[in-house]
């Protein structure tokens, strides 16, 4: 088990060596800096005016220059300075990490705790009125784009109750405040709850037909305990994939529903920062994201050893 | 004939949007919740070239003059006094000398003097030692040769030559009067002003507070306790957030003509209007490469445009069209009716003006069976690609065959002033409503953002000719030629001056949308609410 923790957290160091590398050049293959875009905004171009604040912004260095820059920072705890809000980039970003955490958790729990039971209902009533319903559901969560659903939403909140849920940093009630994040972390996590589903359903129905669960009917067990005891707990294996993989998907959801809902999180944030190719903001941003996903792999990789002893490298 | 106009330009200096009088008595107190379109990229109105920064961060500052607030439409008459208390030309109109306000303090405590007034416009006039990272309205200062102080409370500004406009220019929202003891990078991040509001903080995508400042030196303004801007990207989620009640106002002028029949459908109550923003949508033509080298070519552009369809296609009829400055009645300085018809390509009959379009394009080789392919550059958003797509189609009727070609923002105009297009669609923003800050930023020789390089130097002595010009009525003459000829030489074919909208809550009170201008009108000393 240790050799294998090993051999999985140098995977993961490669991992974001590369995706650092990768972001950093990327960015900067995309036409324009920010200094292209705050001249954009004058409407003329003064090349005096531009090779200065390259300058000052550290944008006439050689690329190589600039990336050991921010990886040396990176590694002192120095993100840089956003250029657009010229605040530390450490500054800017951690204070919307744990608003898009909490609606990102809440999505997720929103997921498991909606898809994993309706799988299961689904898989043991396959081919009734029940199922036929459920599936609908789900193939409908799957074809519903977030943000016209974050859009629905929101319209029929307004005209229905003549209030809106957008996001309010000193809610007055706690229903206000739950309000805030549960119904965009409903419309972000409708679709993978839709998945999470429909991948149960399947696994389940997989498992059913195992002979070990008709040993487990013919020596008495109650229907209960075959399908949550025995089944579920084998069939858990796949659904667990899926969620750590809609877990890296979320950011993607996450950046809609938040410009939707306008909640300040690190989504739309990632976004505007684009715009303005503030480099400092999304190179970390990004990072932080990939960091948030290789953890997430790394995770139900230890969860699978965890569950199914036989996934263990090298033992 | 001149009693008609000052009768005409009295009613629109009694029509501000809202009357205040009707009112009563101005309530103080309460939080004024506006919605923000976009974050603006800092809060150094000076350094910025949008009304994304001007509407929240004007209030937070004083001008020296400023286009009264109540008067919806920016004129020489609508400019009072603000830090100034009152101006005064020399006889030979070359002197234009500030008595300043005693007593005026900046938000942080120190005294406001001459001082703040010279470092202003040195900086701008990149005199100064410190620097602003971007200047883009140095060429507004062109004829200002030095700006002097005498004692603490007197400023004068001394010019190469009269210039009558310059007091306009200073009335603009893009012309507050800067601390010199803050550091251009500090007024990025924390304004410093003497204004009626200071600033609270400013969340980059999130929101911007201003609170009421208590030592304001206009007794008893202003009426609200503050002023918070929460920035809402989302055009749609905006809207429901005014019609639900969380906002009491829209971002102004940002209300297109469609979403303004949503807004009037759900929030009946609300108050709205429909002004012109001074922004133009033109056609830029690099006439310093074939194919648009052929003046004839060029012409047969001008003349296929039918300006009504782009009206009633992209703002269901409610825009304007006119030249290069912007029409009536909105406007101060556009030409008449008569004379806009005569000019190639503005006459009512569209099939005629195209009949001689294709004339034209034959004399230079095209036709049915040799038509010309060109690519129609424009910015990737929709208020300049919409137009371009309009303009494609009409073009066809002229044997050219457009292809649109969308152009990243931060591409845009690094492509224009690289003269890397043949033909292009773009929008251009006028602060001021005033001749000298259009023509000789858009078309005079050299300038910056005179993208198509139209250089006549006849014309540019007419545009000093102008600005020199004392009298109102013969300067209007000079500059009705001056557009004449400006689209007869197809320097920039303008298609139509815009028209927004904005809407509040009927509990607001004191707001007036400028019908000349989208830069001047945020001072929001005068707002309050009625509930």
């Amino acid at each position: 088990m240790f050799a294998y923790i090993v051999r999985r957290l140098a995977l993961m160091l490669v991992t974001l060596i590369g995706i650092s590398i990768i972001i950093f050049v990327l960015l900067r293959v995309v036409p324009g800096n920010i200094v292209d875009i705050l001249f954009d905004a004058a409407g003329f171009v003064d090349p005096t005016d531009k090779a200065n604040l390259e300058k000052e912004l550290g944008l006439n260095l050689p690329i190589y220059q600039q990336y050991l820059n921010w990886i040396g920072g990176l590694l002192h705890g120095d993100l840089g300075y956003s250029y657009v809000s010229e605040k530390p980039a450490l500054q800017e970003i951690l204070p919307r990490i744990p608003i898009t955490a909490r609606l990102a958790a809440l999505a997720l729990l929103f997921s498991a705790s909606i898809g994993i039971p309706l799988g299961v209902l689904s898989a043991v009533h396959q081919g009734s009125r029940l199922d036929y319903t459920l599936r609908v559901v789900s193939l409908s969560g799957l074809s519903l784009p977030s943000f016209w659903l974050g859009l629905l939403i929101l319209m029929a909140s307004v005209s229905l109750f003549g209030h809106m849920p957008i996001y309010n940093p000193n809610p007055a009630t706690w229903t206000e405040a739950f309000a805030i994040y549960a119904v965009p972390a409903m419309a972000v996590g409708f679709r993978s709850a839709a998945l999470t589903m429909r991948i149960t359903r399947s696994s389940m129905l997989e498992i059913l037909r195992q002979d070990y669960i008709r040993t487990a009917r013919a020596k008495g067990a109650s229907e209960a305990s075959v399908n949550y005891r025995h089944a579920l707990k084998n069939a858990i294996l796949p659904v667990i994939t899926v969620i750590g993989i809609e877990a890296a998907f979320l950011i993607g959801g996450l950046i809609v529903t938040e410009t939707v809902f306008n909640i300040p999180g690190v989504a739309r944030f990632l976004v505007e920062a684009l715009r303005w190719r503030d480099y400092p903001i999304v190179q970390n941003l990004v990072m932080l994201i990939a960091v948030v996903v290789v953890v997430a792999n790394f995770t139900v990789d230890m969860l699978y050893a965890a569950i199914d002893p036989r996934i263990r490298y090298g033992d | 004939m001149r009693s008609v106009h000052a009768l005409a330009a009295a009613a629109l200096l009694l029509l501000p949007a809202y009357d205040v009088a009707s009112a009563g008595e101005p309530k103080q107190g309460g939080i004024l919740r506006v919605y923000h379109r976009d974050s603006p990229g800092s809060a150094s109105i000076h350094e910025g070239a949008t009304f994304s920064i001007n509407v929240p961060f004007m209030p937070v500052f004083n001008n020296l003059v400023l286009f009264k607030q109540d008067v919806a439409q920016n004129s020489a008459d609508s400019i009072v006094p603000d830090l100034a208390e009152s101006w005064a030309w020399s006889n030979d109109g070359k002197k234009l000398t500030f008595k300043l306000r005693q007593g005026v303090k900046w938000h942080d405590g120190k005294p406001f003097t001459s001082a703040d007034v010279k470092c202003t416009f040195d900086m701008l006039m990149g005199k100064s030692q410190q620097k602003f990272r971007q200047n883009p309205r140095k060429s507004w200062y062109n004829q200002v040769e030095d700006v002097t102080t005498n004692g603490d409370f007197e400023a004068s500004f001394s010019l190469k030559r009269p210039q009558p406009a310059l007091l306009s220019l200073l009335a603009s929202g893009y012309t507050p009067v800067y601390p010199c003891h803050v550091s251009p990078a500090d007024m990025r991040t924390k304004p410093v002003g003497t204004g009626p509001f200071k600033f609270v903080e400013f969340k980059a995508n999130e929101s911007i507070k201003l609170t009421k400042n208590p030592d304001y030196f206009k007794k008893g303004l202003p009426h609200l306790d503050g002023i918070e801007f929460t920035i809402i990207t989302n055009r749609s989620t905006a809207i429901l957030g005014f019609v639900s009640g969380k906002f009491d106002m829209t971002f102004p002028t940002e209300v297109s003509i469609p979403l303004l029949k949503e807004v009037k459908s759900q929030a009946p109550n609300a108050v709205c209007v429909v002004e012109p923003v001074n922004v133009s949508t033109n056609i830029i033509v690099n006439s310093s490469a074939p194919p648009f080298d052929n003046i004839d070519i060029r012409r047969a552009l001008a003349l296929v445009l039918d300006r009504k369809a782009f009206v009633s296609i992209l703002y269901e009829g409610q825009a304007d069209i006119g030249g290069t400055m912007l029409p009536a009645p909105g406007g101060l300085w556009a030409m008449p009716k008569e004379m806009l018809e005569s000019i190639p390509g503005y006459g009512p009959d569209v099939n005629a003006n195209r009949e001689e379009a294709r004339k034209l394009m034959q004399k230079a080789g095209y036709g049915p069976d040799k038509r010309l392919a060109v690519k129609v550059a424009t910015r990737n958003i929709p208020i300049y690609r919409d137009p371009a797509v309009i303009l494609i189609d009409q073009m066809k009727s002229i044997y050219i065959d457009g292809d649109l070609d969308v152009v990243d923002t931060a591409q845009w105009f690094p492509k224009v002033a690289r003269k890397d297009y043949s033909l292009g669609l773009n929008l251009t923003g006028n602060a001021v409503d005033d001749p000298d800050q259009s023509f000789y930023e858009n078309y005079s020789c050299g300038s910056e953002r005179n993208y198509t390089n139209y250089c006549n130097r006849e014309i540019e002595k007419l545009f000093d000719e102008q600005s020199m010009e004392k009298d109102v009525t013969k300067r209007k003459k000079l500059v009705w030629e001056i557009d004449r000829k400006l689209q007869e030489d197809v320097a920039r074919p303008i298609i139509l001056h815009a028209r927004q909208g904005s809407c509040w809550q009927p509990y607001v009170k004191g707001i007036t949308i400028m019908v000349n201008s989208s830069y001047n009108g945020y001072r929001y000393e005068d707002v309050w609410m009625d509930k």
